[in-house]
């Protein structure tokens, strides 16, 4: 990097550490907004939260171009397959977050149609609580993935070697 | 286009001697207004026609049909019609016994379309077979589901799991077109995860060309089993419930279902409870319209409306908040009142918020109302013509839009709307565009009923003083036997809602949010029905778009602000 005097200084990282601070501060999230939450969510995108200071904000609606699933609302059995496919359909490196009482544990709802929890079929990295839970905390699960991600304690850091491994 | 809608209110017709002779096994002036008919069913599609067609009735709307499973009774289930007239002030349930081994009824959708969804619901969840129904399949829950949920002796306990080949296609989507043409023709499949259709819907469409030619609806991907959770919970502990049917508007649902309790209880909130609940209620109302014209816009290519109304929303949620510590999901209304009185400040917000909102409002009136790009995409698109929307049992905002001036609050006066000066908006063009203006239109009006509530907000308790239904006083519970009693009573024991039934309606954000109440004297519903609003306007949402464009659907659909939360419960 030249500086304001001409001289040169350089700045020595490890590249998987660059990387995760790239990553952390590009999230592209998914909304995967089924219910109430989803109108929470509208609010932490919009103008008065504003995801955007937290580098997150460019909302994505095709898996293919985005890295965080944001799971908002109550998944029901008949919409299971939906999430599911649509996570596999994300590029890697790939976060979840499950928002809300409903996506963490299936909530008050706890009868004959409703999923309890979507962590049954994919991996979810940080967990909100609430019914729906306030922007600020939607806010702090965002920044709790970002030194997830970092530390490299994400779910897809976890696991990715052994996937590259059943793959090979 | 704002005009005020005109009651006719006649006398009740003696119904028994206007309906076909000995077809009513039964008949009953219900306490909750309605005119009770049992019938048998072979004569049931001959009594209901007669409902639509006598003059004298003139019963044009359809509001509800529901299953309710009594497994002690011989004739295991009743099949429950809710019927109105719109130009007469009377409405008619219509009951009919049916056994468990022959449960089959004639299907009313030939008399009225609005049938069609409602038998599908009753059929997916009783297990009730409508004969001459079109289309009777599940609708709320999916393919790979077995037994049907909401008979009594069904252990909500069970799950099936959905794999991808149980889900929905419909048969005409895989069949081969012989016709010459078919070369033009595709099926496409909108949603459930779409970002135009803000929430689980799906839609299957298929174009010739790019018109589409023929489309069917799939829902149920929000179905959180609403109507059986509550049959476990205690009358006050459904009001959490409740606030999740439409999430855009919450407050409108709890005071709803309060009201239908009260109504089965005989007891009356206080007047201060009362101002409230409108003022929050018509907040509500203009937050969830809000959301609607938002979202359609936002669907549009009109981002920055989006905006313009999300600022004024967080306002409103600051308010709720402070009344009722949540945002979205309030659970402020209680059984006989409010949990507790707003804070010291509330007028001076209230009033806040009175200057506030119509600035928003007017803004995206500047931008929106006369801009051509927004006109050319909804004037004469999702035209729906008054007898059509009638018959598709619409009611609300897209009624009136249709030109039809029904509105719960001035035609059936509840909660003290009587006492306010408002109008009814009514546009005559049934479109996309007319159903914006309407719901401009009731943002305004709804500020009015909120500025003369707030001006004579009265002073005194916000829950009722009879403490079979409420709590009394923590103070008098640590120094009072006789509270304490109460306290402890009402804790172990709930409310106890008389036995008998009533339907209760409101006028929702969407339209006729009815309740239909079945109790058996215990702490607990023994069934509640919900008579969703979205639920009737979205099931003629695929004969709208016969003729119409991809792009149109989209402008269609936001139009009609279906929320999944109240559409599949």
């Amino acid at each position: 990097m030249r500086q304001p005097d001409g001289s040169s200084s350089m700045l020595t990282t490890r590249v998987d550490a660059m990387l995760r601070w790239v990553r952390k501060n590009s999230l592209w999230p998914l909304p995967f907004g089924t219910a109430c939450c989803a109108i929470e969510f509208m609010s932490v995108v919009s103008s008065h939260y504003d995801l955007a200071r937290f580098g997150a904000e460019v909302v994505r609606f095709s898996p293919r171009q985005s890295d965080l699933m944001i799971v908002a609302g109550t998944i029901t059995d008949k919409m299971a397959p939906v999430v599911k496919r649509i996570y596999d359909q994300m590029a890697e490196p790939k976060y979840v977050i499950s928002m809300g009482a409903c996506a963490c544990t299936g909530g008050f709802y706890r009868a004959y149609h409703v999923v309890q929890g979507v962590d049954e079929f994919i991996p979810v990295d940080v967990y909100v609580p609430g019914c729906p839970p306030t922007p600020e905390a939607l806010m702090h699960g965002v920044i709790k993935l970002q030194e997830m991600i970092q530390n490299g304690e994400t779910q897809y850091d976890r696991f990715k070697h052994q996937e590259l491994d059943t793959t090979a | 286009m704002t005009a005020s809608s005109t009651k006719s209110s006649t006398q009740l017709p003696d119904a028994e001697a206007l309906l076909p002779a000995d077809a009513v096994i039964s008949s009953a002036r219900a306490a909750d207004g309605h005119t009770e008919l049992t019938v048998d069913r072979s004569r049931l599609l001959e009594v209901l026609r007669t409902l639509k067609e006598r003059p004298e009735l003139d019963c044009d709307l359809l509001l509800d049909i529901c299953g309710v499973d009594y497994p002690r009774r011989d004739q295991r289930f009743e099949v429950v019609y809710h019927i109105a007239s719109l130009a007469r002030d009377h409405r008619f349930r219509v009951k009919v016994p049916i056994s468990e081994d022959d449960a089959t009824v004639p299907s009313a959708y030939g008399i009225w379309k609005a049938a069609d969804w409602f038998e599908r619901e009753a059929y997916d969840l009783f297990g009730i077979t409508f004969e001459g129904h079109p289309n009777l399949k599940r609708i709320l829950t999916h393919g790979g589901f077995h037994g049907h949920a909401l008979r009594k002796d069904y252990d909500p306990g069970q799950r099936w799991l959905l794999t991808e080949e149980d889900s929905m296609v419909p048969a005409w989507a895989t069949e081969e077109l012989t016709d010459e043409d078919h070369l033009e023709s595709q099926v496409l499949n909108l949603g459930p995860s779409h970002p135009a259709t803000h929430g689980t819907l799906r839609v299957v469409v298929r174009l010739e060309g790019e018109t589409i030619s023929k489309a069917e609806c799939e829902i149920g991907y929000l179905h959180r089993c609403f109507e059986k959770m509550s049959e476990t919970h205690g009358w006050n502990q459904v009001i959490p419930y409740t606030d999740r049917l439409n999430y855009c508007s919450s407050m409108i649902n709890g005071v709803g279902y309060a009201l239908a309790v009260e109504k089965m209880l005989g007891v009356e909130a206080p007047p201060r409870a009362q101002a409230v609940r409108v003022i929050l209620s018509e907040l509500s109302r203009i937050m969830d319209h809000a959301v609607c014209l938002g979202a359609n816009l936002v669907d549009l290519g009109a981002l920055t409306n989006f905006w313009y109304f999300f600022q004024p929303r967080e306002e409103i949620y600051g308010l709720l908040e402070a009344c009722a510590g949540g945002r979205l999901t309030v659970s402020y209304a209680r059984v006989g009142g409010l949990a507790h009185d707003v804070p010291a400040d509330f007028e001076e917000r209230v009033r806040y918020l009175l200057d506030y909102i119509p600035k928003f409002v007017n803004d995206v009136e500047k931008l929106i109302t006369t801009n051509k790009i927004f006109r050319d995409r909804t004037e004469g698109i999702g035209v729906v013509s008054p007898e059509d929307a009638v018959a598709w049992g619409w009611t609300g905002p897209c009624l009136r839009a249709s030109g039809v001036p029904y509105d719960v609050r001035k035609a059936h006066p509840y909660m003290g709307y009587e006492q306010y000066d408002f109008d009814v908006p009514v546009a005559s063009t049934g479109d996309t565009y007319a159903r914006y203006l309407v719901r401009m239109e009731e943002m305004r009006q709804s500020l009015r009923i909120i500025r003369q509530a707030i001006d004579d907000l009265p002073e005194g308790p916000v829950i009722t003083d009879d403490h079979h239904v409420a709590l009394p006083p923590k103070e008098k519970v640590y120094t009072e036997m006789e509270a304490l009693i109460w306290h402890f009573k009402l804790i172990y024991e709930g409310i106890h809602v008389p036995k008998g039934d009533a339907y209760s309606f409101t006028e929702g954000a969407n339209g006729e949010l009815g309740y239909y109440i079945v109790s058996d004297g215990s702490g607990h519903p023994y069934r509640l029905k919900v008579r969703p609003p979205c639920f009737a306007i979205f099931q003629a949402f695929p004969h709208i778009l016969e003729g119409h464009m991809v792009p149109d659907a989209i402008a269609i659909l936001g139009s009609l602000n279906i929320i999944a939360g109240e559409l599949d419960r």
